[in-house]
């Protein structure tokens, strides 16, 4: 009851604000679903590993990270040569989709070896992959500020993705790449599903985690199936960090901010549940969008508690329903 | 008394003896980065291993409530960058107080929103719980951070300590003897709790919490006000820390720093209180190593950087995978291979998290069979 009357609240307020300024609100909740998109991407993969086969990877930011890493030196070393700085006009699309390509291979390799070498030998032993993987995250972003640095890099798109479209709503003109991002992650959401819901794989892998012993007991080697779907996971991760690095930015401490916000995404949304996921991510990332804009009354600017709110949402919603807001149900 | 009740005894007496006396043995130097670190250090790290022994909560939340204490005090104290003049619900607290004074109220406040934590998390178990906690400390993080009047992201500096602890830079003895006696303090408030109707009962929930509420027990009671009891050792450590570095920021409660504390925890060992501070001071020992041998070796290659926590981070890997009861395994197998009785054998559960989160869930999938 609460809930729904402070929901009921907050939106007609927002659509107070709405009528005020159609422009802003337009770019804000643009700017808060293309957020929620990348989100999705990478609590995806998250959603995948963490929620469904119930591996604690706190090292999923890492992955997340070092794709962009990995993309942005590629793209370096494709266009720049040796100079640090290249502009806008030198990149071509392939000197964007290359470097896509060789984060997720090099991202999935990595997770792979994760999950393997590491993650088997932990298997059902929550506390101690969590550790585990705090220990690989932890060496993983010390190596990546010592290769990379302390500054800010971002990864460079070609002239005519970086540029703003103009989407015929009260003038608003809106960057193409982060409506490209929005449909990667719708693309991305249904394509999941139906890998899910309607391959063998999908089949395979539900079926073993509910139970593991009676799928390899009918003769399938669950093992194969498991590490693929954790390098995919992975492959999600740096995905993401490409997506990531080039609509934001990648920097120190990003690998902990996109563990957490996909921590948020999929405990939120529950377990397992990609619709969840969906919603989680959806919710943070308008959340974040609104509250970073609108929390001004007056004379007074609350924006800079925009990610106090975020966190007593998260901390409100763990506690009222510790399952998460949409129970996955398998 | 026989041989072999020497040997058992004797590693224990040496270790009380350094103990004792570590500031007569190892320069000032040694004495600050390596002694009074590893103790406070250790009783932060000591509530986690507490709350997981015996309560079966693993919390990430203890580094965020020593930065608690450390922020009410150095606020309440006249450091610069703090309040100036202290009002609070229009209740006029005066000018500033004494650090004795600010430092009880640091402990109480702490303690106060632990219980408030441990209320939120009541409920949860597991893998929640630690996602729980987890948010809350990324909370309080940003809290210190965003709110400028509290402290912002410059921090705190400049907090006056007690007459009696002086300035550790120049004398760290005194403050030394004061953590010293702060640790064991905890330890032993730890260790008495543990044969008493509160710690049999909490025992019991960590084990089996839904035959404990059949029981009649009230299990939500105990795991918050264990909790409480867990933040108010965080905070004592919270409090030592700020004596000992004269500053507080939201950089010394981030999610590394957070890490760090729960990586010496759980490298140390989580089957003995103990293991805390060995932990501890595998960590600071470390961290001297690092700084003062590989930094000189590879100082010129590296261009000054030691990176640290790679170091850090591959050793809490290897002492994970070789031992999952962490240095506190090693030194108790090491113990049995030279047949030395230990006392009382410790078997750590395989899963860290120990049977209360697995008894649950076994539990649920009768009921959902059913």
């Amino acid at each position: 009851m609460i809930a729904c009357g402070a929901l009921a609240v907050t939106v007609a307020w927002l659509a107070s604000r709405a009528i005020a300024a159609p422009p802003t609100f337009v770019i804000v909740t643009l700017n808060g679903l293309t957020i929620a998109a990348l989100y999705f991407v990478v609590a995806s993969g998250f959603n995948l590993i963490f929620g469904l086969m119930r591996f604690v990877n706190m090292a999923h930011g890492s992955l997340y990270l070092l794709g962009g890493y990995v993309a942005f030196e590629v793209q370096q070393k494709l266009v720049g040569g040796n100079s640090a700085f290249i502009s806008a006009g030198d990149v071509g699309i392939t000197d964007w989709l290359l470097p896509l390509a060789a984060a997720c291979g090099v991202v999935g390799l990595a997770g792979l070896v994760l999950h393997q070498v590491i993650l088997r030998r932990a298997e059902g032993q929550e506390l101690r992959q969590a550790v585990i993987t705090i220990a690989v995250a932890v060496v993983l972003g010390d190596q990546m500020l010592a290769h990379f640095g302390g500054v800010a890099e971002d990864i460079r798109l070609p002239e005519w993705l970086e540029r703003g479209v103009s989407l015929h709503v009260y003038g608003v003109t809106y960057s193409l790449f982060r409506l490209v991002v929005l449909a990667i992650a719708i693309q991305l959401g249904l394509a999941l599903v139906l890998l899910y819901r309607r391959t063998r794989f999908g089949t395979i892998l539900r079926a073993g985690v509910d139970d593991r012993e009676m799928v390899e007991a009918i003769g399938i080697n669950i093992q194969v199936v498991f590490a693929v779907a954790f390098g995919l996971g992975a492959v999600l991760a740096g995905l993401g960090g490409v997506l990531g690095g080039t609509m934001v930015a990648l920097a120190p401490g990003e690998d902990s901010n996109f563990l957490l916000k996909a921590l948020i995404v999929v405990i939120v949304g529950g377990l397992g549940s990609l619709a969840g996921s969906a919603v989680g991510a959806l919710a943070l990332g308008l959340v974040e969008a609104y509250a970073q804009t609108y929390l001004v009354f007056g004379e007074r600017n609350y924006t800079y508690l925009a990610i106090l709110l975020t966190f007593g949402l998260l901390i409100v919603a763990l506690a009222a329903r510790p399952e998460g807001l949409l129970r996955g149900r398998s | 008394m026989n041989a072999a009740a020497i040997i058992v005894r004797a590693p224990a007496g040496v270790v009380v003896a350094v103990l004792c006396l570590f500031p007569l043995l190892f320069s000032d130097f040694v004495t600050s980065t390596i002694g009074v670190r590893s103790l406070f250090l250790g009783i932060a790290a000591a509530s986690i291993t507490y709350l997981v022994l015996h309560a079966g909560m693993i919390s990430f939340s203890q580094t965020a409530l020593y930065g608690i204490a450390g922020f009410t005090m150095a606020n309440l104290a006249a450091a610069s960058g703090g309040i100036e003049h202290i009002r609070i619900l229009g209740l006029d607290l005066g000018e500033s107080w004494g650090p004795w004074q600010a430092a009880g109220a640091g402990v109480a406040v702490a303690t106060v929103i632990g219980v408030a934590f441990g209320f939120v998390c009541r409920a949860s178990y597991g893998i929640y719980f630690l996602m729980l906690t987890l948010a809350l400390a990324v909370l309080t993080f940003y809290f210190f951070g965003q709110v400028p009047q509290l402290s912002g992201f410059g921090g705190i500096g400049n907090v006056p300590r007690p007459h009696l602890i002086g300035n550790p830079v120049t004398d760290p003895t005194p403050l030394y003897y004061v953590a010293l006696a702060g640790a064991v303090g905890i330890y032993a408030l730890f260790r008495s709790l543990v044969q008493t109707p509160f710690g049999l009962t909490l025992q019991g929930i960590r084990d089996d919490p839904i035959r404990m509420r059949s029981l009649g027990f009230r299990v939500e009671l105990h795991r918050t006000l264990a909790f409480g009891l867990g933040a108010f050792a965080a905070a004592i450590a919270g409090i030592l820390s700020v004596w000992y570095s004269g500053q507080v920021s939201p950089g010394s409660i981030d999610v590394i720093r957070t890490i760090d504390v729960f990586a010496i925890a759980v490298v140390g060992g989580l089957g003995r209180i103990e293991g805390a501070w060995l932990g501890a001071f595998a960590f600071t020992t470390l961290d001297y190593a690092v700084k003062r041998w590989v930094g000189d070796a590879l100082g010129s290659a590296l261009d000054g950087v030691t990176r640290f926590e790679t170091w850090f981070g591959i050793i809490f890997l290897a002492i994970l995978l070789v031992s999952p009861g962490g240095l506190v395994g090693l030194v108790q197998s090491l113990g049995r291979r030279i047949h030395v009785r230990v006392r009382r054998q410790r078997q750590m559960p395989d899963d860290l998290t120990g049977p209360a989160p697995r008894a649950i869930e076994e539990r649920r999938q009768r009921t959902d069979e059913g």
